[in-house]
């Protein structure tokens, strides 16, 4: 574990006049505080954020394995919700078993499609410098910021009414998510175009290597961890998608789990624990890519130092 | 494409170190430039035609017209004919005497307030304490503050749905320590669910910004102003508020400008007309046959109110990506 750490010190640097300005209003009878004190207040108040943040989701985790219709009272563990008889559990259930296909293919597709897009786009922005590549560089970040909503609508009606040979539906669906995306590799790409800097490249032309040549063989290797990170950023992404593809979406056929879920938390058609076990299908692709993601990323990056606190965060688009 | 420069292209990349200028003649430099720009065709030909276009067939359809029989909304794509029917019409509905839309309108403030701040007070403290004290700690606090960015946010809504039934644990609990409230019907239209709702489910982002940006902060600076003589509240004021700043703003934009857009958070935790939102607003006209012009509109003002704060939010990372650099 790479962290840095401040190491305890035994006490105050006394003799210093800053410390002993500090200290000029504090009363002589009370003990000096130890100014390398644990902050109580502080990490009593992250843990229960974390329990805030954490035990909702855990409990309705739980209830995805309740044995019944409940989703507040425990009524005992089953598994009747993901595979039962009948109709009302993910795998007997073609509405429900449709949907985790349909995200699958909805992650699967828009990765594929945006990470090379984004990553060709990035190198190029940050090559061709020229006031078109400034403002297309512009125009990315606009759409790393756009509510949702916005981007959705206008999709819709560009969709509908211009692109008409893109029905709605899955197509329409990976076309919006792919503009959507987008950023992530661009940004993440590019941010670390800007940290490798020209030197690499620079030297493999010298020693005789052409430019395409150069880029495969010397940046391509250099930028693969963040391609990578940005590769799970798009897919996790996906998977939690939920305003583009209801917008977007025609049939129940094309509605991935987001969208499924949200149609059917006021409706009586399907009961409250099969919605828990849908969602936690869903937590466990998102689990399974961010712990494939985090290992991978760790393995290319593994010469280099504070490599897991590195992965984490890169892993989370930070 | 712009012709080429005579000028050699300004070294920016590296540290800035002094370049011994090369010697290349227009041609090479052409060539290169042909192949940049056709590295970010592709890229910036989907952002054109799927970005960029999407948002002028909203103002076509905003400012057109409405099929009379079938009730289908019907662009109209040369700015000469523009109509601003639906603009006036949403206006009105907005600001109008009796709006229907007045109340989403503030609605969406208020709570956007409301839910940023809370927010931004309990997202901060977390963050600098993981950055600043969480010592060798640091990577178990890092993967439970990630953990919720994992989770879906359809999760989280239906996570607290579980918890706020009428029998559920919430209610359970304060019945438990006889508090008042207990038979609250939590789903039932409540705008503390849908606040609540809000902070839980964009907080996780904002944390996520906010220790990126107070994990960079240079440790010696604070050590400098303790040396200085500055005691621990004058340093956090004096010098990692100024420092954090960029930070805090760009970690309120990132969850002030989704929250703007929501619709579903409240549709989920309470899908009472009491608590709807503009985002609601802007779905059902879209929704509602021959109402499809006046949704663009209300889209397009929505747009409008926020092309101030994003454009400072792109020109700040523009810059700052600059300064990077």
């Amino acid at each position: 574990m790479a962290v840095i750490a401040e190491k305890p010190r035994p006490a105050a640097p006394m003799h210093l006049p800053g410390a002993q300005r500090e200290r000029a209003g504090w009363p002589k009878f009370l003990p000096r505080p130890n100014p390398w004190r644990r902050a109580w207040f502080l990490e009593s108040f992250t843990w229960l954020y974390l329990i805030w943040s954490i035990v909702p989701v855990a409990l309705a985790v739980l209830f995805s394995f309740n044995n019944g219709k409940s989703q507040s009272s425990w009524q005992g563990f089953s598994l009747q919700w993901y595979v039962g008889k009948g109709d009302t559990s993910v795998l007997h259930n073609p509405e429900l078993h449709h949907a985790v296909i349909q995200t699958l293919v909805l992650a699967g597709l828009t990765t594929v499609i945006t990470v090379p897009l984004g990553v060709a786009f990035a190198i190029g922005i940050d090559r061709w410098r020229s006031r078109t590549a400034a403002g297309l560089s512009f125009v990315m970040i606009f759409s790393f910021v756009v509510p949702e909503l916005l981007l959705a609508v206008a999709l819709f009606f560009v969709v509908t009414q211009l692109l008409r040979f893109i029905p709605l539906g899955t197509y329409a669906e990976v076309a919006g998510l792919v503009v959507w995306n987008l950023s992530w590799p661009a940004i993440v790409v590019r941010a670390r175009l800007v940290t490798i800097g020209r030197v690499y490249e620079e030297a493999a032309a010298d020693l005789g290597a052409s430019r395409i040549r150069a880029m495969w063989r010397v940046l391509a290797p250099m930028l693969m961890p963040a391609i990578f990170a940005s590769a799970v950023l798009v897919f996790a992404g996906v998977i939690d998608d939920f305003v583009i593809v209801e917008q977007l979406s025609s049939t129940a056929n094309t509605q991935p789990m987001s969208v499924l879920i949200y149609s059917n938390v006021h409706s009586a058609g399907l009961p409250g624990p099969a919605l828990n076990a849908l969602a936690t299908i869903m937590l466990g692709f998102s689990l399974i890519v961010a712990v494939l993601g985090l290992l991978v990323y760790r393995f290319m990056t593994r010469q280099e130092r504070h490599g897991s606190t590195e992965a984490l965060t890169s892993i989370a688009g930070m | 494409m712009t012709p080429p420069s005579r000028q050699p292209a300004p070294d920016t990349a590296g540290s800035g170190r002094p370049r011994v200028p090369r010697r290349r003649d227009d041609r090479e430099r052409y060539g290169t430039r042909i192949l940049w720009a056709g590295f970010a065709a592709p890229g910036a030909i989907w952002l054109i035609v799927l970005f960029v276009v999407p948002f002028y067939v909203m103002l076509a359809v905003a400012a057109g017209q409405i099929n009379a029989f079938f009730q289908t909304a019907v662009p109209v794509w040369n700015p000469l004919d523009w109509s601003g029917a639906n603009f006036a019409t949403v206006w009105h509905d907005v600001f109008g005497p009796g709006a229907f839309l007045g109340g989403q309108a503030v609605r969406t403030v208020v709570y956007t307030a409301i839910a940023a701040s809370l927010c931004l007070a309990i997202a901060f403290p977390v963050a600098y304490f993981v950055s600043r004290y969480s010592g060798r700690r640091k990577t178990l606090f890092l993967v439970l503050l990630i953990a919720p960015f994992w989770v879906s946010y359809m999760m989280r809504m239906l996570a607290w749905i579980d918890l706020l039934q009428t029998n559920g644990y919430v209610n359970r609990a304060l019945a438990f320590f006889r508090l008042p409230g207990h038979n609250t019907n939590w789903l039932g239209g409540d705008s503390v669910t849908v606040v609540l709702g809000l902070v839980y489910g964009y907080i996780p982002y904002l944390i996520l910004v906010l220790y990126a940006g107070l994990d960079r902060i240079d440790k010696n600076l604070l050590e400098a102003s303790r040396d200085l003589g500055l005691g621990k509240w004058r340093t956090f004021w004096r010098v990692t508020v100024p420092l954090a700043k960029p930070t805090i703003i760009a970690g309120s934009f990132v969850t002030v400008l989704p929250m703007l857009g929501d619709y579903y958070t409240n549709q989920l935790l309470s899908a009472a007309p009491g608590t709807t939102m503009i985002g609601n607003g802007i779905e059902g006209l879209l929704g509602s046959p021959g109402e499809q012009g006046q949704g663009a509109a209300l889209a397009l003002l929505l747009l409008v109110v926020l092309l101030v704060p994003m454009g400072y939010y792109v020109i700040s990372t523009a810059r700052a990506s600059r300064e990077n650099i």
